[in-house]
């Protein structure tokens, strides 16, 4: 049994990286905060609902096409929002009330279109024979979408260390002005790095209906708290920090789930809350209280 | 004659005599608490947002205690409803206190660990495994005590107090140090104010309201469910309220309630969703062109706003 729900919180752990890296992605470039981040994955995971219902797509060539699209999606959205964002007195406060109408926004358009009904993919869409590591066995939905969540992590990472505009990314995620005035185009790099992070919303998204169950528009809110509790977990603006706190995130809730089933809801509340308080940097970052 | 008296007739005693004697030329009386509750609410936000700039994302959960904390004081004390309204009202300071600590962080962090625990104690309140003392998810129902009349007068009451709360806040000492305090707390340290004691007041204030206003609308309704007081919509709905008309005034949030409360009940309550749409724009318009909401619009045209 523990073993079971420690693989598990593992496999889950790899996807929650992923639900929380394009936030974080975001968060370390603008130093914004995309509260619409859940309406993004809600968007991605009624993409591949969609696709697979009509034409029988395989969700993980839907996450490609989604990783496009909302890259390119990313773009004008960046130009039309955050520059004037930047602008403003205080740029994270507002940021929040923001996002926060961009998700409503989001998630009253979808309801508008798709209609408010539940959506999910069936679970033999990603293979049909379970798998078995080291004893225990898993459903082959939640090993496929681990796996794909732990390669889309691996290419952030390739992306951030390995590339000449990931070198400049991280730049700017260092000063934002010491970037702007060795020359560099911060505002290309912001719209790639925003896209980035909305395109790796909508691929969690479209794994969501194996690892969350079905998804609504109204979904939006919870993901964006649980990507929060992941990314705060970690640290805020460090993705090393993010894969590390969605690890934790994924095995503490397996735990709750086994050994406490009716109180696991509550467990990214009180983690979230829990670790603000104690070390609001993350268990590797900055600091974010003041007074 | 003092400013604070001249406000006070200018602006409280006009609007409790409309909201009192409102039910009399208009049959709706659901219709009308709601405007008085988002009245209060928004007059809750705009003390902590406006006068000390955080950003109560979970405020709903001061309503849900204060609802919460009157059912529980009826079901199990036999409690009347007036000595439990004030256990619904001391149940949100008691969850106001607890989360004091989150005051020590920062803007975005504050609005999402308050978020976060106004979930946590919905989620609490609704568990099944507590149905023999909150009733789960199954809700309460009171009807023993369903008296509409009286507690839409109580209501009233509440409203008064919450606009004569921040009539004193825009008017007063305390109102301008925490307003120094929002505006940068270590300056305003250094002229003397107690950074710490301000906030707390303020947030604990504005907890009061939420919980007053929580148990009478319990009270008004007599039946409800964890996820009709815990809705989130009220939050949101008194935030954007508030930052619509301009926080840090009193007619601000007032005239927030009136004019989008009034376009939610043409065209939300039938189609929620394009109402949600237009709000959502609407939030979104304003944060990048109004930061300061209609206020300041009012201000900019040379007219004082209460």
């Amino acid at each position: 049994m523990l073993e079971y729900s420690i693989l598990a919180g593992l496999l889950f752990g790899l996807y929650f990286c992923l639900v929380g890296l394009g936030l974080n992605l975001i968060f370390g470039v603008m130093r914004i905060v995309n509260l619409a981040h859940g309406d993004f994955v809600m968007l991605g995971a009624l993409g591949a609902c969609g696709l697979f219902g009509a034409y029988a797509i395989n969700p993980i060539a839907a996450a490609v096409a989604c990783l496009i699209l909302f890259i390119i999606i990313g773009f004008p959205l960046y130009y039309l929002l955050v520059p004037r964002l930047l602008k403003s007195a205080d740029p994270e406060m507002l940021s929040i009330i923001l996002f926060f109408g961009l998700s409503q926004v989001i998630e009253s358009l979808t309801t508008i279109v798709a209609g408010p009904t539940e959506r999910s993919i069936p679970g033999n869409a990603l293979g049909e024979h379970p798998v078995t590591i080291l004893h225990q066995t898993f459903p082959s939905a939640w090993v496929v979408s681990a796996v794909a969540s732990g390669v889309a992590v691996l290419l952030v990472f390739i992306y951030l260390y390995h590339t000449r505009i990931g070198r400049l990314t991280r730049a700017v995620m260092v000063h934002r002005d010491e970037a702007l005035a060795t020359g560099i185009d911060v505002g290309r790099v912001s719209g790639l790095a925003f896209g980035i992070g909305l395109g790796l919303a909508a691929v969690a998204g479209c794994f969501a209906p194996f690892m969350l169950g079905g998804i609504t528009p109204a979904s939006g809110v919870e993901l964006t708290i649980q990507s929060f509790t992941v990314i705060i977990v970690g640290s805020l603006g460090s993705p090393l920090g993010t894969v590390l706190g969605g690890l934790i995130y994924g095995v503490s809730l397996m735990l709750m789930q086994t050994y406490f089933s009716s109180w696991a809801g509550l467990l990214p509340y009180l983690l979230l809350i829990a670790i603000l308080l104690v070390r609001p940097s993350g268990l590797l970052g900055r600091k974010v209280r003041h007074a | 004659m003092p400013r604070s008296f001249r406000n006070t007739l200018l602006v409280l005693v006009p609007l409790v005599i409309i909201a009192a004697l409102a039910p009399s030329f208009y049959a709706n009386q659901l219709l009308l608490f709601n405007v008085i509750v988002f009245l209060a609410l928004a007059q809750g936000v705009n003390i902590i947002y406006g006068f000390t700039g955080y950003l109560p994302f979970g405020y709903v959960g001061f309503f849900g205690a204060g609802a919460y904390g009157f059912a529980l004081a009826v079901m199990h004390l036999h409690a009347g409803p007036i000595a439990a309204m004030a256990v619904g009202a001391a149940t949100s300071i008691v969850f106001g206190l607890v989360l004091t600590p989150l005051l020590r962080l920062s803007g975005p962090y504050f609005a999402i660990a308050n978020l976060a625990a106004a979930l946590a104690i919905s989620e609490i309140v609704s568990n099944p495994a507590l149905e023999s003392i909150t009733k789960g998810p199954y809700g309460v129902s009171l009807s023993g005590i369903f008296a509409p009349t009286f507690s839409y007068s109580v209501a009233v009451a509440v409203l008064a107090f919450a606009t004569g709360c921040v009539l004193y806040l825009r008017y007063s000492r305390f109102g301008l140090a925490l307003q120094a305090v929002r505006d940068d707390p270590i300056s305003a340290a250094m002229a003397g104010i107690n950074v710490v004691w301000a906030r707390t007041v303020a947030w604990l204030l504005s907890a009061l309201i939420a919980g007053l206003i929580g148990a009478n609308f319990a009270w008004y309704v007599s039946v409800f469910y964890p996820d009709n007081v815990f809705s989130p919509d009220f939050s949101i709905f008194a935030i954007v309220f508030a930052l619509f008309g301009g926080v840090a005034t009193v007619l601000g949030p007032i005239l927030g309630v009136v004019l989008l409360y009034g376009l939610y009940n043409v065209i939300g309550i039938s189609t929620p969703q394009y109402f949600q749409l237009i709000y959502g724009l609407l939030i979104m318009v304003l944060v990048l062109f109004l930061p300061n909401g209609l206020a300041s619009l009012l201000r900019r045209w040379g007219i004082h706003v209460v």
